[in-house]
């Protein structure tokens, strides 16, 4: 695979949350994803870089190719310096949500994509990492 | 980017062109509302054939529109999702529950025409 440049997109507004995944879904076709993955990959990047704008104002979105002996795929981190997540708990369970949306935001990342890990402190910020895999 | 909405008859047509950010979205249900008000149009299509995501977003604003005109008595169809669209929706729990949606924009005016014939 040719050697693939990190993205970094930062987000400050909306206009970056489509930006982040028109970016991703680029760089997972150059991976070898499906088009129906590629469609997983940016809307996750979506949510995550929205979650960012509502509840940090901002932070970024970095993305990378990553290869292991037997397969490659994508690692998307999404991190801010927001005011963190008192109970990552209730963020994880569907329909929790304090911002009136629909609480989907990441239970359903987690769904879509094959890793995810957060990491969240108070007055610190919040990180996201997930990836997928080709299969 | 404004999304462009068409009249035609009693039916409004709104086709998305390219990718829409938060206001975009925000802005179209403003303007899809005000215009179903204005010309007391009995039905609605939103065609989403260029949309290449719908988040949690989205979704939800497009659900808020079908449910802002339903009040008003007019009927909204949701047409052209694309399959890996759709797909990822599933996936990510997101349904469009008590929203009609259509193949693509000859089905969704066919399902508007015989709304329209039956309540005549």
């Amino acid at each position: 695979m040719p050697v693939l440049q990190d993205i970094l997109v930062g987000i400050r507004s909306d206009v970056d949350i489509v930006l982040a995944r028109q970016q991703g879904r680029a760089m997972a076709a150059s991976i070898g994803f499906s088009a129906t993955d590629a469609t997983l990959i940016a809307t996750a990047i979506s949510e995550l870089a929205r979650n960012i704008v509502t509840y940090a104002r901002h932070g970024e979105v970095m993305m990378r190719g990553e290869e292991t002996t037997h397969t490659k795929g994508i690692v998307i981190i999404a991190r801010d310096s927001g005011p963190g997540i008192r109970n990552i708990h209730d963020v994880l369970r569907d329909g929790y949500s304090t911002s009136g949306g629909l609480g989907l935001g990441l239970p359903g990342v987690r769904r879509l994509m094959d890793e995810f890990v957060i990491e969240s402190e108070l007055q610190q910020g919040t990180t996201v990492t997930v990836k997928k895999w080709l299969k | 980017m404004e999304v462009p909405i068409l009249k035609q008859g009693r039916f409004l047509i709104a086709t998305i062109q390219a990718a829409l950010s938060d206001a975009d979205l925000v802005q179209l249900r403003r303007a899809l509302i005000d215009k179903v008000i204005h010309f007391r149009s009995n039905g609605v299509i939103v065609d989403v054939t260029a949309l290449d995501v719908m988040d949690s977003f989205a979704t939800r604003t497009l659900r808020d529109i079908t449910n802002v005109i339903r009040l008003r008595g007019a009927e909204t169809v949701i047409v052209g999702i694309q399959p890996e669209v759709a797909f990822t929706m599933v996936q990510l729990g997101l349904t469009m529950e008590g929203v009609a949606t259509a193949l693509d924009l000859e089905e969704g005016l066919a399902h508007l025409q015989q709304r329209a014939a039956r309540s005549t």
